[in-house]
């Protein structure tokens, strides 16, 4: 029985009852900042004017401030790092500050959290705003007291006339819980670093008490009074990203036992919504759905290939000198090609999104890292104008990237459309799991060539991979909206800051080869790093080779072949942590079934300077790689909290021996069927590396990207390091045992 | 269907069907921000609570399998500390979840609840584990964000203040 009508019947909510709009308390109090800091919203004016220093900040009558910044808390600190910048400007204490939730109506459009961008971009404009408002604070202090601006200082908020008699008044005082009313210029003088007290100092991440307490409200734990629980129902694994499933039958009869649960419908989208949730979820499970489903995937052996011998877009990112000339001249040239799989970005929490629309106003909230772009997402699906749909943000998992965060909010909003009550719709693990928007494929092709000298004089890299997709599942199932992908010179292609740039090469060729990714590909998007696993994988691989091949120690190589200060300040670092002594290539290798090896690498993302170093142990017999300490060095400029950077650069290694020891999107002709933590192994406590985090603090250098830099070297240093213990190289990842001993059994 | 569990040393009437997982009894009757969906196959540990004293994955264990067995959350693993060590009053935060905060040990956090639950287990069990022990005991639990190194430094930190 095939069923577009099963809504029919369904109660929908009399929406002149309702009042026709979404009033739930959404009263706009003339200083917003006094929402309470959960789940409140305003349907009111459409995004706040960034030329308002308003938009940017509150004072309180209490003495305390309120930082408005359209970033999410994405788990890695950057909250309070911009709370950190803001005090410090304003000279209150970290304690007095507090952030915002992310609300599209709300928060100043600062487009995505991604790239590391929180404290790299928004942490300038924080600062600035923070700085125009003490200055503001100080005129209206200079006022007030009587007092010329010169003779006050501030401490904690409190504005002192420093002349003998002078008195003194606090910044609620002054402004309590008023607008500032003026004008953002960003004119204001900036705190010289020389005397920062609060920004370099790794003060304790706020959120955490509430997250060990059990107290702390995530996306998954944001209910609504009447809601119904909300399933997609989807083939177990997506298909080619252009063939979306198509539904042949729908039987919803299989489902009829299950109290209050129903199908909802549009087109190619199917979901079940119930009252309670393990209703939705049984039946999610036990609907009979019959999909049309395309063999149009050339399955995980038949990728790469697919790949190579493709129609590319092809682009020259970078040429300088003559690469060709200078390979043919060189004492020693290595080509090599490399192999890099789709991973996942698989949240711990699968996403969840809870959305109420009714009539022509929606309200979502989900877990994305782009309130805005979601929001428009949102609009499209519901066919509603953008501005009568309002989004905030909730925090979910850590999430690295653009893992199913939209699909889940269009999937919410469009079950509520459907269902006309207020839906939550938490995604299951093969949900997750299977139809992520995956970290793109990559296929290298690299010759470097060094001089008799043992200096690198040519570099010439061709990398293969597609874009990101821009449709997410739940618009293309229900819209039939194309697949279409996009792509762009950060992230999405070849980075010439990673290629090379580290050493100093007069001759470079880079191309990209632009990949059709609706062309029998997954769907995909940013993943923590983009491209830069692969890249640091084959390029650093190659540099290493040649190492070898001139007789050099990996270290001494690289060092050589440097001049930038910092690429050579953390080169060292990594290196000096890790003890690193000259080794012959090979010199290490035994014949004990346990052999060790250590390797190095270098590498970026878009911005900073990182280098790792890793120890691993190979079993012999059965080609099991053992990360067993991992060294990780970052220049990010000024380190505004240094503990949230070793808490990253932890991470990153890791995710680094995760990515390059186990993880793979695997799939058939059909679909993923890498679809849970099973199938799609990650790295566990018994398999953890020991770590040794490094920050540099180059005060006078601005901030730039902490959170994706060290994973490249990372992964690349692990892959160095087998060559070291066992003489093999892989160019394909994950190092797995089955590949390692496949590899030693050749050798 | 009525069914009467002890959840953090309370009892507690709860509607749902026998064969419904304990974790969407908790979490969604019983509005616990502990236990937490993550995988529904209890392949992850987000959702561990303590039955009877032994970490259990409540996202497959039904409603039916509870009994009059003592089910504890992270919500009232402090109590259940003190009643192990015969305090007379309970902590404000297990020894672990004090040591997670000093450790500053989270990411996203979200993986906590079955770590800490996993790790009091662990400590009640066996106060002065080596850091093999721990890392077996730990091994069932995820954590996508790769913050183990500072939760393994916390158990351990944990486990030197219990010996105090």
């Amino acid at each position: 029985m095939s069923d577009d009508t099963a809504l029919a019947s369904f109660p929908r909510r009399d929406l002149l009852k309702a009042g026709g709009a979404l009033l739930i308390g959404f009263a706009v109090p003339a200083a917003r900042a006094q929402e309470p800091l959960g789940i409140a919203l305003m349907l009111g004016p459409d995004q706040p004017d960034q030329k308002r220093l308003d938009t940017w900040l509150a004072i309180h009558a209490d003495n305390t401030a309120t930082v408005f910044h359209g970033y999410a808390e994405l788990g890695q600190g950057a909250a309070t790092a911009l709370l950190q910048i803001a005090a410090e400007e304003l000279d209150l204490g970290i304690e007095q500050m507090n952030v915002a939730a992310l609300g599209s109506h709300r928060s100043p459009n600062q487009g995505a959290t991604a790239a590391s961008a929180s404290v790299a971009l928004g942490g300038q404009r924080v600062r600035t705003a923070a700085a125009e408002a003490r200055q503001t604070l100080l005129r209206l202090a200079s006022s007030r007291l009587g007092a010329p601006v010169e003779s006050l200082t501030v401490e904690r908020g409190v504005v002192s006339d420093t002349r003998a008699g002078g008195a003194r008044v606090s910044y609620g005082e002054l402004l309590g819980d008023k607008p500032f009313d003026v004008p953002f210029t960003g004119q204001a003088p900036v705190k010289p670093v020389s005397r920062y007290t609060l920004v370099g100092t790794s003060v304790p991440r706020k959120d955490i008490p509430a997250k060990v307490r059990g107290t702390y409200t995530y996306m998954q734990h944001v209910r609504l009074p009447g809601m119904l629980h909300g399933r997609v129902v989807r083939p177990r694994g997506q298909g080619a990203y252009r063939d979306a499933a198509r539904v042949l039958r729908i039987d919803t009869s299989s489902i009829a036992d299950i109290p209050g649960a129903r199908v909802v419908r549009r087109a190619n989208f199917v979901g079940v919504v119930a009252p309670r949730e393990w209703d939705a979820v049984r039946a999610a499970r036990q609907l009979r759905v019959e999909w049309d489903e395309r063999t149009a995937l050339p399955g995980t052996q038949g990728m790469y290939a697919r790949m190579r011998a493709s129609q590319t877009i092809d682009r020259v990112v970078l040429a300088t000198g003559d690469v060709d000339a200078a390979l043919a001249s060189a004492a020693r040239v290595v080509a090599r090609s490399y192999h890099g799989p789709y991973q996942a970005h698989v949240p711990f929490a699968p996403n969840c999104a809870l959305a109420d629309v009714r009539g022509d106003e929606a309200r979502v909230i989900c877990s994305t890292q782009n309130i805005y772009e979601a929001r428009a997402k949102v609009a499209t699906v519901l066919r509603l104008p953008v501005e009568r749909v309002a989004l905030e943000y909730c925090e979910g998992s850590g999430t690295f990237g653009r893992s199913c965060h939209d699909d889940a909010a269009e999937a919410a909003a469009l079950m509520s459309q459907l269902a006309g009550a207020p839906v939550r719709v938490q995604l299951m693990r093969q949900d997750e799991h299977g139809w992520d928007n995956f970290g793109p494929a990559h296929v290298a092709e690299v010759r470097i060539g060094v001089d008799a000298a043992g200096k690198l004089t040519a570099y010439e890299y061709h990398g293969w991979q597609h874009g990101w997709s821009t449709v997410e599942t739940s618009e293309q199932l229900a819209l039939g909206t194309p697949a279409a992908d996009t792509t762009g010179p950060i992230a999405m292609e070849l980075s010439p800051l990673n290629l090379g740039s580290m050493y100093e090469i007069a001759n470079r060729k880079l191309v990209n080869h632009r990949v059709p990714g609706i062309d029998g590909y997954l769907k995909a998007a940013n993943l923590r790093s983009p491209l830069d696993v692969s890249i640091a994988f084959a390029s650093e691989q190659t540099v290493d080779e040649l190492a070898a091949l001139v007789g050099a120690d990996p270290y001494e190589f690289r060092h050589r072949n440097m001049t930038d200060e910092r690429w050579l300040g953390v080169l060292d670092a990594a290196a000096n942590a890790a003890g690193w002594q000259p080794r012959e290539p090979g010199a290490a290798r035994g014949r004990a079934r346990i052999a060790t090896g250590r390797g190095i690498a270098v590498g970026t993302h878009t911005s900073s300077y990182a280098a790792a170093v890793a120890d691993i142990e190979v079993d012999r017999d059965t080609g099991a790689i053992v990360a067993k300490h991992l060294y990780g060095a970052l220049d990010a400029g000024l380190a505004v909290n240094p503990g949230f950077l070793e808490n990253q650069i932890i991470g990153m290694l890791v995710q680094a021996a995760s990515r390059m020891l186990k993880e793979e999107v695997t799939f058939d002709d059909r679909r993923v069927t890498s679809t849970d933590w099973a199938s799609y192994p990650i790295l566990r406590f018994a398999e953890c590396p020991a770590v040794t985090p490094i920050v540099i603090q180059r005060t006078n250098q601005p901030s730039s990207g902490g959170g994706e830099e060290v994973l490249g070297p990372a992964a690349a240093a692990i892959a160095n390091a087998l060559f070291d213990a066992t003489g093999v190289r892989l160019r394909e990842y994950p190092l797995t045992p089955a590949r390692v001993l496949a590899a030693l059994r050749a050798a | 269907m009525p069914t009467e569990i002890s959840v953090n040393d309370e009892r507690r009437t709860v509607d749902a069907a026998p064969d419904t997982p304990l974790l969407y009894v908790l979490a969604g009757e019983l509005e616990l921000k502990g236990p937490r969906f993550g995988c529904g196959l209890a392949q992850c540990g987000s959702c561990s609570v303590l039955i009877d004293g032994l970490e259990t994955r409540a996202c497959v264990t039904p409603l039916s399998a509870v009994g009059t067995r003592s089910v504890t959350t992270l919500e009232g693993l402090a109590r259940w500390f003190a009643r192990q060590r015969g305090l007379r009053e309970p902590p404000e935060l297990h020894p672990v979840q004090r040591a997670f905060i000093d450790e500053q040990a989270l990411q996203c956090g979200y993986c906590f609840n079955g770590i800490t639950i996993k790790a009091a287990e662990l400590l009640a069990r066996n106060p002065r584990p080596s850091e093999a022990e721990i890392r077996t005991a730990m091994n069932g639990h995820l954590c996508r964000c790769g913050a183990y190194p500072r939760i393994l430094k916390a158990i351990e930190r944990a486990s030197r203040e219990l010996d105090r």
